[in-house]
């Protein structure tokens, strides 16, 4: 859309206020998320841009923050250092790597299930799958709460992976659904009349095709238990941290800038997860042979 | 034609069975196949998910607490008349009852009591200690004795209430009404009304939201869908980073950003706009909510409407503007009815999701921006009024719901796309 050469004096006027809006709101996506990245090396303890950070003083710049965070203290030290944050770590990457498993294997065979011809009530199951993904989190984390305590699983890690698996899964569902559209059945048929049996098929010929949309289910689940916080709070108890309830803590009592440390390395995480996503799309088009414009 | 087919026989297969059962027949295997596909993962949503919901569901209408405790008050208690106090024999078992009961049963019940009328709770504590003193009757007047609630109708015929194992009670408190003495439908008390005004409030939250997504959206989406491939990828990140960065994450640097002394009231103060001793009080309300809300849901937004964009031909604007329109006619004219299920789509899906948002009002809505999700988990961890905060999420559920089925009827949720 570029402008055309013969536009009057209201086009341009037009299109470039339009050019500018849409700038604007960009900004507004991206710029909260990057305003914190200088912030972390800041000496000062508040959330704030100080005088001396703005003017580049040695002092007003530092790594203290990250030190404390992976539970170092510095010299001069006031604020207390905990290994908490290393815990959560942990935890969280512990509780988000199991959870993406079993969501990835499940969601995956359902998928598969669900892209069948013959599938009986699609929409309605369909409907189903996706719900976890639809239904408030603090609605889940009450219903999780209530349920879990009579069977004993709060409190329990097994709990807290149960209760992430199910949010993960609409996620690989759905991506997984996406890539088999458009896939040609006509393979599984050429490999089956070349003697392979069902789980040679899956494995050497399904697979392979499906590949992309589910490592990025998988990573959109990770993300998803990485980042989740409700659950955590009410079905896990006081002593399983995760990083999401450590930043929440954190946020609610002491604002500690070791936040922001955390949440520049949730961005870079981010931004590492994107662009796997982003190139496994771009993979699974060309080899479904979907031209890009 | 079948006139032929049915005067010669079916059709039949080598094995002499006819075509048509043979058929079904295996179309019924494939069936059950890709059916056995999906069950682990029904099974897993079913147990892990949906019992949940479906107990928490139960629970809001759950009124067997206190029953547990007085089984045998109760059963003498329905035949009171409900006029003056009840009979020596319901006090003689009341007596008992609460004389034998467990102290962590009574505490449930109690709590309960207290709900339908204030002062049970104390008056059970009080009493669960003195009546150990007590060996004999006459009871009645010995417990008025030891409490004079006792002697008070207002306190028998609150018992009323939850006589049945099952109450709407949660449900009207929900909708700030309640029931009296007798049963009947009344309004909370002027000071106690705090729902009603909690729902418009999240209704209005949830709906500016959407409006500003879409306001803000459109353009984008317009741009991102017309633009060449290689340009509107770098311009796609910028809406895929927040999608992908975490809830927190954001949250945090909105603090950052609209705090007294944060980013934006500095700028503000750099430029000479606003005095530093009286900046914008911009976090811990319900603007922070809307504005912080607007930047998280946004992509849910953008995400829809691209989808929908790419399919629009560029051509049929080009056609119109050929045929003598003007760019904004053409547009008005042309490409909005077109984007009208991205819009839709959108629109329901932002909304969907604001409604029942926690976290983010939480953190920046002070006490002016908190939701209803707020107050489920405020009954969930604080007051521990399970009912209450059961009820309301059911009335939420049920709207989600609601939309929900709006949304997979408009948009086909098998059209969700992400990224």
């Amino acid at each position: 859309m570029a402008l055309p050469a013969y536009a009057t004096i209201g086009q341009r006027i037009g299109y470039y206020s339009f050019i500018t809006y849409c700038t604007l709101v960009f900004f507004f996506l991206i710029a909260p998320i990057f305003i914190i990245l200088p912030l972390s090396f800041s000496s000062s303890p508040f959330f704030e841009f100080t005088k001396e950070f703005m003017n580049f003083e040695p002092e007003a710049w530092s790594l203290r923050w990250y030190r404390q965070m992976v539970g170092i203290s510095s010299i001069g030290d006031t604020t207390v250092v905990s290994d908490k944050w290393m815990i959560g770590t942990r935890n969280s990457f512990f509780i988000g790597i199991i959870a993406t498993l079993l969501a990835t294997a499940l969601g995956t065979v359902a998928a598969l299930g669900l892209s069948r011809p013959h599938m009986p009530f699609k929409p309605v199951l369909m409907a189903i799958l996706i719900s976890p993904m639809i239904v408030p989190l603090i609605i889940t984390a009450a219903g999780m709460f209530f349920f879990y305590s009579k069977v004993g699983l709060t409190h329990t890690y097994l709990g807290l992976i149960l209760a992430h698996t199910a949010l993960g899964t609409p996620f690989v569902v759905i991506t997984v659904t996406a890539t088999l559209t458009g896939f040609d059945t006509n393979l599984i048929r050429a490999s089956q009349s070349l003697g392979a049996d069902t789980t040679r098929t899956f494995f050497k010929v399904i697979m392979p095709l499906i590949l992309p949309g589910v490592i990025s289910g998988g990573l959109f689940a990770f993300i998803t238990s990485f980042d989740e916080v409700v659950i955590v709070m009410f079905v896990g108890s006081v002593e399983q941290i995760t990083i999401p309830k450590q930043m929440w803590a954190g946020l609610r009592q002491e604002t500690s800038p070791v936040i922001l440390c955390m949440a520049t390395c949730l961005v870079a995480l981010s931004i590492a997860l994107l662009t796997t996503v982003e190139l496994l799309r771009r993979r699974s088009e060309r080899l479904r042979g979907i031209k890009q414009r | 034609m079948s006139q032929v087919q049915s005067s010669a026989g079916p059709i039949l297969t080598t094995d002499g069975i006819p075509l048509k059962v043979s058929l079904k027949k295996a179309e019924r295997k494939n069936k059950i196949r890709a059916f056995l596909l999906v069950l682990p993962l029904l099974a897993f949503i079913v147990i892990t998910f949906l019992i949940p919901i479906g107990d928490m569901l139960a629970r809001s209408i759950d009124d067997r607490q206190i029953n547990t405790v007085f089984p045998k008050t109760f059963e003498i208690y329905k035949k009171w008349d409900r006029k003056g106090l009840p009979s020596e024999e319901v006090y003689k078992t009341m007596f008992f009852e609460l004389k034998e009961s467990e102290g962590y049963s009574i505490g449930k019940a109690s709590t309960r009591m207290n709900y339908s009328k204030s002062g049970w709770k104390s008056l059970l504590k009080k009493s669960k200690r003195k009546f150990k003193k007590i060996e004999e009757g006459p009871y009645k007047e010995k417990m008025i004795a030891v409490d004079k609630k006792w002697g008070d109708p207002e306190y028998w015929l609150a018992l009323g209430q939850m006589v049945d194992p099952t109450t709407m009670g949660y449900y009207l408190n929900a909708v700030d009404l309640k029931y009296d003495s007798n049963k009947n439908i009344v309004q909370q008390k002027e000071n106690r009304r705090i729902y009603n005004k909690t729902w418009i409030k999240t209704f209005k939250v949830s709906i500016l939201v959407t409006l500003f997504c879409l306001l803000l959206g459109y353009p984008i989406s317009y741009l991102l869908a017309t633009l060449p491939m290689k340009y509107s990828n770098l311009l796609m990140i910028c809406v895929l980073l927040p999608f992908w960065t975490s809830l927190l994450v954001r949250t945090v640097a909105w603090m950052v950003m609209l705090q007294q002394k944060g980013v934006f009231n500095n700028l503000m103060v750099m430029a000479g706009l606003i005095a530093d001793e009286n900046r914008w009080q911009l976090m811990y309300n319900q603007t922070a909510v809307i504005i912080v809300m607007t930047q998280i849901l946004l992509p849910f937004m953008v995400l829809p409407l691209y989808s929908v964009m790419k399919t629009i031909s560029p051509t049929y604007m080009r056609a119109a503007l050929n045929l003598g329109a003007s760019p904004l006619h053409a547009f008005y004219k042309i490409y909005m009815p077109n984007s009208i299920p991205g819009v839709s789509a959108g629109c329901l899906l932002v909304f969907i999701l604001a409604i029942g948002y926690y976290i983010t009002p939480e953190l920046v809505g002070g006490k002016d921006g908190q939701m209803v999700g707020n107050w489920i988990a405020y009954h969930l961890k604080t007051t521990l009024n399970w009912g209450l905060c059961a009820a309301l999420g059911a009335i939420l559920l049920a709207m989600m719901t609601a939309l929900y089925w709006a949304y997979n009827k408009i948009v086909g949720i098998e059209n969700i796309k992400l990224g």
